[in-house]
């Protein structure tokens, strides 16, 4: 399936998609980065492309995405990278990978508490 | 297999597909690490309101560590599989748990993998505690909060301060008896989790 997404695309991409990834690009989305759709798949779309964006229509975080096409998150992500640069997607990025704060603030942890005991 | 765990944690195997609320904008982590067997994937079934789901992350890079195998420098790659499932916590806030292995290889991918996580939770096997030494010793080296769960699969042996000692875990991490397969036991490790997280944030908001 990759294989098919990727053929006929320029060397440089190829490289990406194999192997030769920048730090930048993996830093672009944290595994728990929701993603929303914010328009539907158009005809032609590579399919990959077309499956994120409507399983995206309520949110779904980077590693959902990865589980259900069955890819790596690091091949997703790369997917994601095309969607978001031409606006097709929103990020909604996670709080707490921004900066690496030791802990959280004593407010976020009570409303996991909260949320745990409603379980 | 699946619904005779499903049977014991007294609920109906959630669809894999069940959408976030729209309004949820920020997802937060906790990571249950142990080695193979120990129960990580029957905890996080336990409290996932989604089917535990499993991918993995593929890594490339010099950064990763270079297998040296025919003297030949290559880029080397190093995979990583792990399953993870999710709570909803309330209309923001959505906390998703992984379960990770515990082996040696796998640490070189905590910090990309997991920056920001929130804490993690130990499990434990008695019958093979020394699986557990290298990711306790990772996770105090990582700086990373956890907590210890004893996971038992027949009625344990030992007391709790025994294990401790076999753990040589300091007193200040909590240490907590479950049984992976039911969601109240598996619930209540993680709120054991946060609370200690609650008490080390708390400490630290009034000492700076
Ligand atoms: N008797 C018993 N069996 C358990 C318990 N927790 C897990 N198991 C079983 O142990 C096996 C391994 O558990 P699993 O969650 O797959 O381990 P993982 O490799 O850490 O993900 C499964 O067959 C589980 O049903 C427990 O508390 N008691
Ligand atoms: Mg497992």
């Amino acid at each position: 399936m990759i294989r098919e997404a990727i053929d006929g695309e320029n060397p440089d991409r190829l490289y990406t998609v194999t192997g030769g990834r920048s730090r930048a690009d993996e830093n672009a989305f944290d595994l728990v980065t929701l993603i929303v759709s914010e328009s539907d798949p158009t005809p032609g779309m590579q399919s990959e492309h077309a499956a994120i964006l409507r399983m995206c229509r309520s949110p779904v975080a980077v590693v959902e995405v990865a589980a259900e096409l069955k890819l790596p998150v690091s091949v997703v992500k790369i997917l994601l990278c095309d969607l978001l640069d031409t606006g097709r997607i929103a990020a909604r990025h996670p709080s707490a990978s921004v900066g690496r704060t030791p802990l959280p603030h004593p407010e976020i942890l009570k409303q996991v508490l909260v949320g745990l005991k409603n379980l | 297999m699946d619904s005779r765990i499903s049977e014991v944690a007294g609920q109906a195997p959630p669809r894999s597909r069940t959408p976030l609320a729209s309004t949820v904008n920020d997802a937060l982590k906790i990571v249950i690490v142990g080695g193979f067997g120990v129960g990580k994937t029957t905890m996080v079934r336990a409290v996932s309101e989604i089917r535990p789901l499993s991918t993995e992350e593929t890594m490339t890079g010099a950064g990763i560590g270079i297998d040296d195998t025919g003297g030949v420098r290559e880029k080397s790659t190093t995979t990583v599989a792990f399953d993870f499932g999710r709570i909803s916590l309330n209309e923001q806030k959505v906390l998703y748990l992984f379960g990770a292995p515990g082996q040696q290889r796998f640490w070189f991918l905590w910090d990309r993998l997991f920056a920001g996580t929130l804490g993690a939770v130990v499990l434990v096997d008695t019958r093979r505690v020394a699986d557990s030494w290298y990711a306790i010793d990772r996770l105090e080296h990582h700086g990373m909060p956890f907590v210890v769960a004893r996971n038992n699969f027949d009625e344990p042996e030992h007391t709790l301060p025994q294990l401790r000692e076999a753990l040589s875990l300091s007193d200040d991490v909590p240490l907590v008896d479950c049984d992976a397969r039911h969601r109240a036991s598996s619930k209540s490790v993680l709120i054991a989790l946060v609370n200690h997280l609650y008490a080390l944030s708390t400490a630290q908001e009034t000492s700076p």
